[in-house]
């Protein structure tokens, strides 16, 4: 057992967390309040190599693992989940192409993303599919050359934005056989965005509504082969999970910084709050669970890239490091008290990320079926 | 709860069918754009809930703490915001002015403030002093004709548009000379601060009181000078009570909110209550709401009836508070849970719910100091060593 993070790793971390400070901070608050994404952080990201860390230098990534790309995403997402969210969903096209692209697949689509030049996106969800993904009604129809798409897609991250997104749709029978996993382009004709979900947090992250009306998409945009779509859609899913599980992460430590600060600074009774046993004892839960998190996300991270089964790992990671986001963000709002409740002090904010951390990327009922499933094996 | 009087389920109906077609249809835009429901306090005046604890001498129509705890909770269920709106105006000011005024304030001030002419409030946290209520450092100086009062209060709900504050300020040098003064809107030197950003009861503005040199006559004092302490005790035991309604609104509305997405939502070809882990926390939230409401009733009969006394009550009060709020919490969030990502857009109430909630564990007594209140009289002088 090795508990010491290796120099790239270290370094990674600081380049993110010295971005995420500089650049990310002075302008979360105002954008959150006006909804406003900002491509061009994107690109900057990019330019750091932020956007492609866990892709072979091939083609324009970092050629690290996934141990650096949480180390990133938890700084990031220590500052703005929104942002955390958008680099790990751009990260979704690029992971799934490395995996089961062509290689002309990988070569067009995978070095602008991993560059930050262009944005990604993963549509799988839809009104009467979240959870039971197999269930999916978006048909694509083969028509000579190409596919014709038609259907609506619910809870697409970025989809306004983004220039390439993996799409999945039926292409045969019923459940999770008959899925197919396609790439498609920003502008392609008949694909449009439809409402833009108010939400209770996340705001710079724009969750959008896909609508698919006979868009052609050429048959060389076809991932693997027809029927692969949903073991496509559940490999990324897996890998997804330590990203937000990482995301998770990032966000109850800042929030824990800023509660230890507060019960410091903080005077009531003759001396600051955290002499008292109420709050020093939940700071100490917060920490231990934080800690515990961070423990579980690096053994899911190590082992994707060790190159062994991570699976059962990433869902007890998601599961756990979610869980305790809420757990130590509602608590910080607590410690902070009325000046919690505002948004003078940015943990009601973290708070309200945190919750929708427990339903992405599989809700957190999903990950307790798969590790039930997996036990029950 | 059975023993609820006809009285009280007329309450009950009346406020239900007054927040269904008053608050319902509002609520969203405001809780959007930080507004308040201004006209809804005459209607509520109109229905006599205003002046709910106050003798009809004076406008109002004389329940107790079981109705105004029912009429919280109905509300509540619609729109917690104005509720606790509501609860500032008509617990922590007119009970206030009603119960330790006197004949002479309370026939100035209670009628405009039981038909909803004039929205009321509470001043008593500061910046420096939130659970050390009594650490507050707002002085009043009592001069020939008046007392002049310097300091600013904060988290005052109804602070900015309030016309009428119950505060209180120090008298004396002793930690417990406290004192209360009805300050109007309008008296030179008297102000109130902007609109707090909150996360949650968005429609209930909040803020602070500024006093620069406000001159008070002596005929705004309320009760002896010096002797403020008892009161404002007893009646944040009434305000924590009744503030638990608040939170039991917010957790059966979401329950129901849930339940009827668990019937209808399919997935896996089957409605997602079929599954044992939403059918868990359907039940658990379902239970912990039931408990918490035989709690919150338990402690609004046990004050209607004087069972309890001085800090019995408090901790009666407490108690009750205590496991409310942090019920409406947790039942909103499983709420959103159930839901999914539908739960966590504003297409369903039930994100604004857990924001709402969120806030009762923190006003009125922050979870931490009813713990410190409960455990004072459970362990006596060995829970301060």
């Amino acid at each position: 057992m090795n508990f010491e993070p290796s120099a790239e790793q270290t370094q990674i971390r600081e380049l993110a967390r010295k971005f995420a400070q500089n650049k990310l901070k002075p302008l979360v608050e105002a954008d959150e309040a006006t909804e406003t994404f900002r491509p061009e952080i994107i690109r900057q990201l990019g330019e750091l190599g932020l956007t492609g860390i866990p892709v072979p230098e091939a083609y324009d990534g970092a050629g690290l693992g996934y141990q650096e790309y949480c180390a990133s995403l938890s700084e990031i997402a220590a500052v703005c989940g929104a942002y955390a969210i958008s680099v790990a969903v751009t990260g979704l096209p690029q992971i799934i192409l490395s995996q089961f692209g062509s290689d002309a697949q990988k070569k067009k689509y995978i070095p602008p993303l991993a560059r930050g030049d262009q944005i990604g996106a993963f549509s799988l969800s839809e009104a009467g599919s979240g959870s039971d993904a197999a269930s999916l009604r978006t048909i694509a129809r083969r028509d000579g050359k190409d596919y014709i798409i038609n259907g609506t897609k619910l809870w697409t991250t970025q989809a306004d934005v983004a220039s390439t997104i993996i799409l999945m749709a039926r292409t045969g029978e019923p459940g999770a056989k008959g899925v197919s996993a396609f790439i498609l382009e920003s502008g392609s004709k008949g694909m449009h965005t439809g409402k833009r979900e108010k939400k209770m947090g996340l705001h710079i992250s724009h969750t959008m509504e896909l609508i698919l009306e006979n868009v052609r998409v050429p048959a060389e945009n076809l991932i693997g082969r027809e029927g692969d779509g949903f073991k496509v859609a559940m490999t990324a899913l897996d890998g997804g999970r330590i990203t937000i599980a990482a995301t998770a992460c990032g966000i109850a430590r800042a929030a824990l910084e800023v509660a230890v600060q507060h019960a410091k600074d903080r005077e009531q009774f003759g001396g600051p709050i955290i002499q008292l046993q109420g709050v020093s004892f939940m700071l100490a839960d917060m920490k231990t669970q934080l800690e515990a998190a961070e423990l579980l996300v690096a053994r899911a991270a190590w082992l994707k890239d060790q190159g062994q089964s991570f699976s059962d790992a990433a869902s007890m990671a998601k599961l756990f490091a979610t869980d305790t986001a809420m757990r130590v963000t509602t608590d910080a709002v607590q410690i902070l008290g009325g000046s919690g409740y505002t948004q003078d002090f940015p943990v009601e904010r973290y708070m309200r990320e945190a919750k929708v951390l427990q339903i992405v990327e599989g809700t957190n009922q999903v990950q307790r079926m798969l590790i039930g499933r997996s036990l029950a094996k | 709860m059975w023993y609820f009087s006809d009285e009280h389920r007329m309450i009950q109906d009346t406020v239900r069918s007054f927040a269904k077609s008053e608050l319902a249809p509002r609520i969203e835009k405001l809780d959007d754009e930080e507004g308040f429901n201004r006209e809804s306090f005459y209607k509520m005046g109109e229905l006599g809930l205003l002046g709910i604890l106050v003798s009809e001498e004076f406008g109002g129509t004389q329940q107790d703490c079981v109705a105004a705890t029912i009429a919280m909770e109905e509300m509540a269920a619609v729109d917690a915001s104005t509720t606790l709106s509501y609860l500032a105006h008509t617990i922590l000011c007119v009970n206030q002015i009603s119960t330790n005024g006197t004949p002479e304030q309370k026939k100035k001030y209670l009628p405009k403030l039981c038909s909803g002419e004039s929205i009321g409030g509470m001043g008593m946290s500061e910046p420096g002093a939130g659970s050390d209520a009594l650490g507050m450092i707002t002085k009043a100086e009592k001069k020939s004709d008046h007392y002049l009062i310097n300091g600013a209060k904060t988290w005052i709900t109804n602070g900015p548009g309030g016309d009428l504050f119950y505060v209180y300020a120090k008298t004396g040098p002793d930690k417990r000379n406290l004192s209360t003064f009805i300050v109007e809107r309008g008296m030179p030197g008297f102000s109130t601060g902007k609109k707090f950003k909150k996360m949650g009861m968005r429609a209930s503005p909040t803020g602070e009181l500024i006093f620069d040199n406000v001159k008070v006559p002596l005929a705004n004092r309320v009760g002896e000078e010096n002797s403020s302490v008892k009161a404002m005790m007893r009646n944040l035991d009434i305000e924590r009570i009744t503030i638990s309604g608040i939170s039991l609104g917010i957790a059966r509305a979401s329950i129901e909110v849930a339940t009827q997405y668990a019937k209808e939502r399919k997935q896996f070809g089957k409605p997602i209550g079929a599954f044992q882990q939403i059918q868990e926390r359907l039940t658990e939230a379902a239970a912990w709401y039931e408990a918490c409401r035989a709690l919150t009733y338990q402690a609004a009969k046990t004050w209607d009836l004087g069972l309890m006394t001085g800090k019995e009550a408090s901790m009666m009060a407490a108690k009750a508070k205590l496991q409310s709020a942090q019920m409406a919490t947790q039942v909103a969030l499983d709420a959103i849970q159930i839901l999914g990502g539908y739960g966590y857009t504003r297409e369903f109430p039930v994100e604004r719910y857990m924001r709402d909630a969120k806030l009762i564990e923190i006003g009125a007594g922050t979870n931490e100091i009813l713990r410190v209140i409960i455990a004072r009289q459970m362990l006596g002088e060995v829970a301060d060593l």
